[in-house]
């Protein structure tokens, strides 16, 4: 390990560090929004929900440094686009959250729908007040995989030149000099790890009920 | 339908996302496309992914900075095959190059070997848009190297010398060596050498020099200022028949970012730069971990140019 | 040339599909790293999965390194052992076993975990011994949960070992980085692809699987079993 390198060079680690935390949880965004919409879809039409299910585990397969190189071509970005990680990512976290939307509407059980309905709840009310609380637990452990997933992917990008932390990891393994490699790889779990930390604290907050239900 | 009107909502949007999304799909991946682009006068400097260029990136920064011209930086960008797609959609103007493998993306027939024919056969290759500046005498060509054990056990000094053992050694290269005429292609039909198995590695990299050393292939090609040559005792084999080309170093940019003073600052910092003192750079970068951006100043310094 | 185009040249070529760099080859040899890396992960997850989930002794600790082992980007982790190590199979193996370790570990535990009290005490009330109650009584009932987890690890290295091709390794990643290397958007394309399809030709095989290993009492009692299974173990991802 070589001291001298973190503070020569703390500059570029920081922006590295503030890139990789933008390419992760941008798509964790925008996943969140689309799941849900495409959540709520499935739920209305159970039919197509197998369809949906089918398509996202499908895009879940390819893999990630295939995505990267070949969507500018896809979607016509610039080829260093962040756009190119951006979307490949969000395609991936909604491949992994549909799952966790939909099972967790799904969780309200008949008797609870019942109740609501009865007490005047219905449409967008329910949805929020009673079938989204409900869905919460199985949202969060979806984000959660997902955002760690994400910003251990986003290394990958550095092979099409836009790789956050992995720019460091590639630059240290292309000069045989640890330090950076492992400065970028530390910094990668401890984000991960701080991420997954920030979320469980969000979900602590938004379900202060839970605490109730584990005791009963 | 738990939530008729949300649902029939939803759908619409889903359905409208779609088809924007699929209207905009499909076409030509080689293709460039439009995007997001720096100020006009603002030239963006680009990069390959190895300390070598990365070093003349930052001199061509740092020099045009102290021209008086705005510049940002994209290091580090990967292969050519990524770089010269960015550089035609604009997100990069400028990057420094070398002639022959220039003239051979774009032109993979080309037989041209000599310095100023490679660079004359570059300029009538170049696609509209680019232009490439003065050529600097300073070079970085490839080059075939063997462990010196290998060497001297079978007394190799060319690649011609190859012949005799060719069918007990394994050889190793970026996927691109494969096809090039600088590589397997030119080492079968212009010396005639049929190895006994080929290992895909990367372009110079730490994979192809690791698995010389280690002893994973026998022959494989690097980059004559690359340190690790001589630090790893590696021996360059000679080039009687000439099939590795001139590779002298240019700067390679949209022609509409070249204004007067950008190309007299690259001329004058091509016209500077040697060989010699190129490697030496590199050296600092890769074996004393030196930090590129400070490598780059000091000989803009040394050679007066700051 | 649109990528569909230059995908079915690439597919059309029979040079491409013979030889030891031929897509036949590519995909025996990308199986092989997949199945080599799952088994060893499972020889390592699953074992202290029943462990820890049959006693209850260490899970925090245990769950939550296994859960931070998905913090590790595997291509740091790769590139690291490749300095550290040299080329060659391991590098990648060590890369690919990090990747399969979680689900499994994570899904076996909450398997065994799952298995109802009166259920265990029963077994317990029949005389059953310590081991025989793990193997004849609770695994079976964690099963579809451990299935479960093993096709979760399987699509995550079948998709990763991609990268396996960065680092000299053949396998289907090789058209992915040949073709970068070459700028022959088909030949990516085609590597892609066959990814793709190989993880799901696995999953489908998973799913048979558990149709024929699950004993048919635990998978009539269950019901649906994809559905629970599929619950339990992402349930599981949060720290117990």
């Amino acid at each position: 390990m070589d001291w001298q390198y973190l503070s020569s060079n703390s500059a570029l680690i920081w922006s590295k560090l503030v890139e990789h935390l933008y390419l992760s949880i941008t798509p964790i965004l925008i996943a969140l929004v689309l799941s849900l919409l495409i959540g709520l879809f499935s739920v209305s039409f159970p039919k197509v929900y197998p369809a949906v299910l089918a398509l996202s585990s499908t895009f879940y397969t390819v893999p990630s440094i295939a995505l990267f190189v070949m969507l500018p071509g896809i979607i016509q970005t610039n080829i260093l686009s962040p756009l190119n990680v951006i979307v490949a990512l969000s395609i991936y976290s909604v491949s992994l959250l549909v799952r966790n939307v939909v099972d967790g509407l799904r969780e309200t059980s008949a008797d609870v729908r019942q109740s609501a309905l009865s007490m005047g709840y219905g449409g967008i009310r329910q949805l929020w007040e009673v079938d989204l609380p409900i869905a919460m637990p199985l949202i969060f452990a979806g984000l959660r995989v997902a955002t760690v997933a994400n910003i251990s992917m986003v290394s990958v990008g550095a092979l099409v030149g836009i790789g956050g932390l992995g720019e460091l990891m590639a630059d240290g393994f292309r000069r045989n000099y640890l330090t950076p490699l492992l400065v970028g790889l530390v910094l990668s779990v401890v984000l991960a790890l701080t991420a997954d930390l920030v979320i469980v604290t969000l979900q602590r907050w938004l379900t202060p009920w839970a605490k109730f239900a584990r005791q009963a | 339908m738990p939530y008729p009107r949300l649902a029939r909502t939803v759908g619409l949007v889903l359905t409208a996302g779609l088809l924007a999304a699929c209207g905009g799909g499909g076409g030509d991946p080689l293709a460039g496309s439009s995007g997001e682009q720096a100020p006009d006068d603002t030239i963006v400097v680009g990069s390959a992914n190895f300390s070598e260029n990365i070093i003349l990136a930052e001199i061509y920064a740092q020099a045009l900075e102290e021209a008086g011209v705005k510049t940002e930086k994209k290091l580090n960008i990967g292969s050519r095959e990524t770089y010269i797609p960015a550089l035609q959609d604009g997100s990069i103007d400028l990057i420094p190059e070398y002639t022959g493998n220039l003239l051979l993306y774009f032109d993979s027939d080309a037989k041209v070997t000599k310095s100023d024919e490679v660079y004359e056969a570059l300029q009538q290759a170049l696609p509209e848009g680019l232009v490439v500046l003065e050529k600097s005498s300073a070079e970085d060509k490839d080059v075939l190297v063997v462990r010196q054990e290998t060497a001297e056990k079978y007394d190799l000094e060319t690649i011609a010398d190859l012949q005799r053992v060719d069918d007990q050694l394994v050889v190793g290269g970026s996927p691109e060596f494969a096809e090039r005429r600088a590589g397997l292609k030119g080492l079968q039909e212009v010396y005639g050498l049929d190895f006994k198995e080929f290992k895909t590695l990367d372009a110079g990299g730490p994979l192809t020099v690791t698995a010389l050393k280690d002893g994973d292939v026998d022959v494989t090609q690097l980059f004559s200022t690359q340190p690790s040559i001589e630090q790893n005792n590696f021996v360059p084999l000679e080039d009687p028949k000439n099939i590795h080309i001139a590779q002298n170093i240019v700067p390679l940019a949209n022609e509409d970012k070249v204004t007067p003073t950008v190309r007299e600052t690259l001329n004058a910092v091509s016209a500077e730069l040697t060989t010699e003192k190129l490697a030496e750079l590199v050296k600092r970068v890769d074996i004393d971990k030196e930090n590129p951006r400070d490598v780059a100043a000091d000989w803009l310094q040394q050679a007066d140019l700051n | 040339m649109t990528l569909i185009d230059a995908l079915l040249q690439f597919l059309s070529d029979p040079m491409n599909w013979s030889g030891s760099r031929g897509i036949p080859v590519r995909i025996v040899e990308h199986l092989l790293y997949t199945f080599v890396a799952l088994g060893v992960a499972f020889a390592i997850a699953f074992p202290v999965g029943l462990l820890i989930g049959h006693t209850g002794r260490g899970a925090v600790v245990t769950i939550n390194v296994g859960n931070a082992a998905r913090a590790v980007p595997t291509f740091g982790m790769l590139l690291l052992v490749v300095l550290l190590a040299g080329i060659g199979f391991l590098p990648a193996l060590i890369a690919l076993v990090i990747i399969g370790i979680p689900p499994i570990l994570t899904s076996t535990y909450a398997g065994i975990r799952g298995v109802e009290g009166s259920t265990v005490t029963a077994a317990r009330g029949m005389g059953m011994t310590e081991s025989g109650m793990l193997l004849r009584v609770e695994l079976p009932i964690a099963l579809p949960t451990v299935i479960a987890g093993l096709r979760s690890a399987t699509l995550q290295i079948v998709s990763t070992a991609t990268i396996a091709a960065y680092v000299s390794l053949g396998g289907l990643g090789r058209f992915v980085i040949d073709g970068l290397g070459q700028r022959d958007y088909g030949e990516m394309a085609a590597g892609a692809v066959f990814v793709a399809i190989l993880a799901i030709v696995l999953d489908v095989v998973w799913v048979l699987l558990s149709k024929v290993a699950v004993s048919p009492g635990v998978s009539g009692r269950l019901g649906k079993i994809p559905k629970t299974a599929g619950r339990t173990t992402r349930s599981a991802t949060e720290p117990a």
